[in-house]
């Protein structure tokens, strides 16, 4: 008796509704045996990950502002992903953003500069991480290079770049040392959305292109051929549609929206530029894109959830000394259980009896 | 003549683990899986191995800590890319993720510890001849091990029948399997010699390169790995070079750093990385009459029956 996989005639809808949550189910079954074996109380733990931060208006606050970068960067990369493009560099892009808005925040700071100033910065952020993207583009379109590698390699080559500008050029002159520019002036800030609270403009942003992805992917030939090149490439070949102007096309608006996301993130939450202004937001982006199945509207629940597993994560560790890993250990057990549960949509199991079957003769 | 020994002997030392986990991702890859965990499997092997060593003071032991952990890490991605016939892209990212997270939360008890590091060979007369003395006969057993494993392989997949039938499943795993070679089953122990050599590759930076674990600490070698079997166009003695000229990279940007030349620590410390996009470029470029990847690499295979 055997245990095997058999590809389903058609794929089932059922599952590909339900199994996220089976997936979460799983995850949260698994990090009770984890915390078990840490010694923690698990119930007192899961309290903390996840009903805590829902009961009070700072921490829901919070979750939304760390849900902004990873939505943003998580819809670009599922355009890629959708169209067969792996771009996992999104975190070099995300860097790469930071640095090329910052260039004006730093540029402008104590002059009399205009009301331009945050318009400039989102502007050339998203050009910024739009070009570093192409790189790993236009490697694999005229090249054939791995985008994987490329686009990888490249998130060290960013991370020592913003290093090398705030220990260097762009260090604050009166910042006791530190590695990191001044503290941006307010032109040059993100606006919040309620005074005195966390809530910042750059959540409205990423619902925004939450939207723009939904009409996108629903409402455009450009959205039908990205979904038709990555699911059959052959019928769109014969469609003649041109998958490597998607590849560029798709690294493009993933690279742009990650950049963006970054100078969001470092004009609004963080208030100037230094290493460190990134908790892995472009990783845990990739698996927002798959827990929310490559659907905008699926990322942004998925987004808040994983937000609020950063911030259940961080009080988890205040309150019970719990290791920040294991949010990251969290993360990446979820992610192998949509994975796996994502393949039953295709295949199901079934139980096989060698024996019987060379006697029938049949296959 | 004293800096040009030290500047092979480092050498030496920052490729080893390259070429390991490179000979590891290289068999995986010819039978036709690609595992992209590697980082994580290594990170993981790293925290294991140097837990293994520092609770034993064996670095032996250490090092089956690590081979074990790269293993099962790998068996993992077997169940998932294999077993359940998941994108081994998106299972490999997955894989680097969790190692990551694993390594830190594995390796959190003895970050600060310090062990002796593996000993280095010494043969009186031979060790001590200038120049290549400690070069050919003074080095720690993983150099030598590296070097045996790489020979190894070459012998298993050009030499032996079970490697040919191992390229099989590489090149056309529908073949393979209408002539009866249990395909899964073929892939599934490449993967996990593939998990082993990356867990030992890992561990070999605590036990070896330096005597501490700290988190992150295969700071991309993982990756470069991967491109290094891409560079080295699939084939063993190709992976040799690659190994030694990215080892030679790294370790000529470190030097280049203290001898304080006028250029920015953090464009040196970038060389390796830009280096591997460089390489990746031009050979790609070179390779315009077809590839010389695996046909089967990274495809996903259910047996009909």
């Amino acid at each position: 008796m055997q245990l095997v996989l058999e590809k389903r005639a058609e794929r089932s809808n059922t599952i590909a509704l339900v199994s996220p949550l089976i997936a979460i189910g799983l995850t949260i079954i698994t990090m009770t045996i984890l915390f078990a074996i840490l010694g923690k109380n698990p119930l007192l733990a899961l309290h903390a990950y996840f009903i805590a931060p829902l009961t009070d208006s700072y921490s829901l606050q919070e979750i939304a502002v760390k849900a902004t970068p990873l939505v943003m960067i998580a819809i670009g990369l599922s355009l890629c992903y959708l169209a067969n493009a792996w771009n996992i560099g999104a975190e070099g892009q995300f860097l790469i953003g930071a640095v090329a808005g910052s260039w004006i925040a730093v540029k402008t700071q104590g002059t009399d500069a205009g009301s331009w100033v945050l318009p400039a910065m989102l502007v050339l952020a998203a050009a910024g991480g739009a070009l570093y993207a192409l790189i790993p583009a236009i490697c694999k379109v005229k090249f054939g290079a791995s985008e994987i590698l490329t686009s990888l390699m490249l998130v060290y080559v960013a991370d020592l770049l913003l290093d090398y500008l705030v220990r260097g050029p762009w260090r604050d002159p009166h910042g006791f040392n530190f590695p990191t520019t001044a503290e941006f002036d307010p032109v040059a800030t993100v606006p919040l959305l309620i005074e005195g609270g966390r809530l910042h403009l750059g959540s409205i942003i990423a619902l925004l292109v939450v939207a723009a992805a939904a009409i996108l992917l629903g409402r455009t030939i450009k959205g039908f051929e990205i979904r038709v090149v990555g699911a059959a490439p052959r019928a769109a070949r014969f469609g003649g549609f041109n998958s490597n102007q998607l590849v560029i096309l798709t690294f493009a608006v993933s690279g742009a929206l990650a950049g963006l996301a970054g100078i969001i993130e470092v004009a609004g939450p963080v208030g100037h530029l230094q290493p460190g202004i990134s908790p892995g937001y472009g990783f845990t982006a990739i698996i927002v894109a798959f827990l929310g199945r490559l659907n905008p509207l699926g990322i942004l629940i998925a987004g808040l959830f994983l937000a609020l597993t950063f911030i259940g994560g961080e009080q988890a560790q205040i309150a019970m000394k719990i290791p920040l890993d294991v949010t990251k250990v969290f993360q990446g057990i979820l992610l192998f259980y949509v994975l796996a549960c994502d393949s039953l949509i295709l295949y199901r199991f079934k139980l096989v009896f060698p024996n019987r079957q060379v006697a029938s003769g049949t296959h | 003549m004293e800096l040009i020994e030290a500047i092979i002997l480092a050498v030496l030392a920052a490729s080893t683990p390259l070429l390991i986990a490179a000979t590891g991702e290289l068999v995986t890859e010819r039978s036709g899986v690609l595992n992209l965990g590697v980082e994580g499997m290594m990170i993981v092997g790293a925290a294991c191995g140097f837990g293994g060593a520092w609770l034993t003071g064996s670095i032996f032991i250490g090092a089956l800590f690590g081979i074990v952990a790269g293993t099962l890490m790998s068996l993992v991605f077997a169940l998932m890319a294999l077993g359940l016939a998941v994108n081994q892209v998106a299972t490999g990212l997955a894989l680097t993720i969790l190692g990551v997270g694993l390594s830190g939360l594995i390796g959190a008890g003895f970050v600060g510890e310090r062990i002796t590091p593996a000993a280095h060979l010494y043969i009186p007369g031979l060790t001590d001849i200038p120049l290549i003395g400690r070069v050919l006969f003074g080095e720690d057993a993983f150099v030598y091990f590296s070097l045996a494993l790489i020979v190894g392989i070459w012998w298993f997949l050009y030499r032996t029948r079970a490697g040919l039938i191992l390229r099989a499943c590489g090149d056309n795993h529908v073949s393979a399997h209408a002539l009866g070679y249990p395909v899964l089953r073929i892939r599934t122990f490449a993967v996990m010699f593939g998990g082993g050599c990356a867990g030992l590759a890992g561990a070999y930076l605590p036990l070896a390169y330096t005597p501490f674990f700290i988190p992150g600490m295969t700071a991309g070698r993982g990756w470069i790995a991967l491109a290094l079997v891409v560079f080295s166009s699939w084939r063993p003695g190709r992976l040799v070079v690659g190994a030694y000229l990215f080892g030679a990279v790294t370790i000529l940007q470190l030097h280049a750093q203290g001898w304080g030349v006028g250029i920015p620590s953090q464009l040196m410390s970038a060389l390796p990385y830009l280096a591997t996009v460089i390489v990746l470029v031009l050979l790609s470029r070179a390779r315009t009459g077809g590839s010389t990847a695996p046909a089967a690499l990274g495809t996903v295979f259910v047996p009909d029956r």
